[in-house]
């Protein structure tokens, strides 16, 4: 090896000291232009999300005020008003709906993760995979037929029957890398103190990466509580209170797309505010999941 | 050496890795209330041997084992025996500390006996196995405080702890001070010494003067085999096999 450098090593000096700089300086423009190019695409991807923000920020922040966040709509014609029975009835469909998709999402979750290497597992993984590639639209419908039709009525749970499908795929992938995390020798330490498998699961693994599963399950619920499509044809809407599961509700999405679609300069003015609300609810949602994870990965191991 | 019948008799015990033999008829007796120190080069089936000890083997992947071990006489490998009951009778120490995260350095002790519902005094249990894997003194006033803060060897003596707060009758430490400095490794050897009035010990070790200085037994595995077994002093003094000379000589390993 050091033979055969050696002759080489011998001719090079002079070969490198002639050709040095065009090489090198041809390679800082490369390194110029790729990291110019860098930078335009960020620019260029961070421009819809800024302009979004500004939109819904500037034409929205006119609207806000309590009567805004704690009055029913005003029928058409009166000015005043709210969206308090929408953002409540979005608070109200998304909680109903953690009821169906955190079960079944961590659950099947930590089935991946667990025992999830054979074909059960195999087939549950590709479930979840063309699950989450299925439109949200599509989702609505299958509640539509799953619970709308037999109750001869639009509902709470309907919606709620909807955003919980959706929230299960991803819930369950995100779950499983979490729970993949926690370390062979904790399940080991847990197992050889005569723990049974299924409480080392419980109360050591899931204990565990529990903060990164409250993460996991809070980004799920922001992304369930921003959807339109699947709650048209299953909440449908309510100009009113509504606590009933088995009643038609109001919520954020809806109404936003209901006074949008309007031909009223007032409840266009209400849709940017309802925009408002719903971007600051999503917002706080994924800010309380990355306050978490930071603290998880500062905090003592 | 009384004549008394083992607490461990291992009788043609065999185990497979998929299709890999990693054990192969290994026999050998465990004297109740002394240290059993397995030695041999990386990759002989020390660790293999212990995981068997307590079925923790069969949890692998692909994994299996044949033969005999009896506890006390009862068949670790039949039907009637639960493997979690026996992994209450067998604990076990791992090579590198592996305390509970999520958990305090109390919560960690308690582990075994919470997860099991099993009921006691547990303060009286925490001070108890601290205060025999010499750790009271360090700990006693941040029993509160998460046992990741404790340092690497503290950490070992508190799995140690947390093992023997379920009240083993056999411990099995696979290779328990390796990821120590030799501080920390005298006090886990301290701790072995003071155990085995107590206790059955089977220690797996890649350091020679470790297995002399703990051990009454020692056996010598190579390749998946029993090479030699017998006191310490004589497999370290006058070993009867040439491989085995050769290893605690340092020739090879």
């Amino acid at each position: 090896m050091k033979e055969q450098a050696d002759p080489m090593a011998a001719e090079m000096p002079r070969a490198v000291a002639r050709r040095t700089p065009s090489p090198y300086r041809w390679r800082r423009a490369t390194n110029a232009i790729m990291t110019g190019l860098c930078a335009l695409m960020v620019a260029i991807a961070v421009v819809p999300l800024i302009s979004i923000l500004y939109l819904v920020i500037s034409r929205g922040i006119g609207s806000l005020s309590l009567t805004f966040f704690t009055h029913l709509p005003a029928p058409v014609g009166e000015t005043g008003g709210g969206i308090g029975n929408a953002l409540v009835g979005t608070l109200y469909i998304v909680g109903l709906a953690c009821f169906i998709g955190l079960p079944f999402g961590i659950g099947a979750g930590v089935f991946l993760a667990e025992r999830g290497d054979g074909k059960l597992g195999h087939a549950v993984r590709f479930t979840a995979e063309v699950l989450s590639g299925v439109p949200s639209v599509i989702i609505g419908v299958v509640a539509y037929g799953l619970v709308v039709m037999p109750m001869h009525r639009f509902s709470a749970i309907a919606g709620a029957v909807a955003l919980g499908i959706l929230m299960v795929p991803t819930l369950a992938r995100s779950t499983e890398e979490m729970v993949r995390l926690v370390p062979r020798s904790l399940r080991e330490a847990s197992l050889a103190l005569g723990v049974p498998a299924w409480k080392t699961s419980l109360f050591v693994v899931l204990r565990t990466s529990l903060g990164g599963l409250v993460n996991a399950a809070l980004l799920s619920v922001a992304r369930a509580a921003g959807e339109t499509a699947p709650l048209l044809f299953t909440a449908l809407n309510n100009q009113y209170w509504n606590f009933r599961p088995d009643q038609p509700t109001a919520s954020l999405t809806v109404q936003i797309y209901n006074y949008a679609i309007s031909p009223y300069e007032d409840w266009h003015q209400k849709a940017w505010g309802a925009a408002l609300c719903l971007l600051l609810l999503v917002g706080l949602l994924s800010l309380t999941a990355r306050a978490l994870a930071g603290r998880r990965q500062t905090g003592p191991a | 050496m009384t004549a008394a019948r083992p607490k461990l008799e291992v009788e043609k015990l065999n185990a497979w890795f998929g299709t890999t033999r990693a054990l192969k008829d290994i026999s050998l007796g465990v004297q109740a209330r002394s240290v059993l120190a397995i030695i041999g080069p990386s990759g002989c089936g020390k660790s293999t041997f212990v995981r068997c000890l307590n079925r923790m083997h069969e949890l692998t992947p692909g994994a299996r084992s044949e033969g005999t071990v009896l506890l006390d006489g009862e068949d670790l490998f039949s039907g009637g025996m639960d493997p979690v009951r026996l992994r209450r009778r067998v604990g076990m120490v791992f090579q590198r500390p592996n305390v509970f995260p999520t958990m305090s350095i109390r919560e960690n002790v308690l582990a075994g006996l919470k997860l099991n519902g099993v009921r006691g005094d547990y303060e009286t249990i925490v001070q108890k196995t601290l205060q025999q894997t010499a750790l009271w003194d360090e700990v006693k006033d941040r029993l509160g405080e998460s046992g990741m803060r404790l340092s690497g060897g503290q950490q070992q003596r508190l799995c140690i702890a947390r093992a023997l707060a379920v009240e083993p009758e056999v411990l099995l430490m696979d290779e328990p001070a390796s990821a120590l400095d030799p501080i920390a490794t005298a006090k886990v050897e301290e701790l072995i010494d003071e155990l085995k009035e107590h206790y059955t010990i089977v220690i797996v070790t890649h350091n020679m003067q470790q297995a002399i200085r703990v051990s009454e037994y020692t056996a010598f595995f190579y390749m998946g085999e029993l090479i030699e077994y017998g006191t310490t002093k004589k497999i370290f003094t006058h070993p009867e096999r040439r491989q085995t000379e050769d290893y605690v000589t340092g020739k090879f390993g």
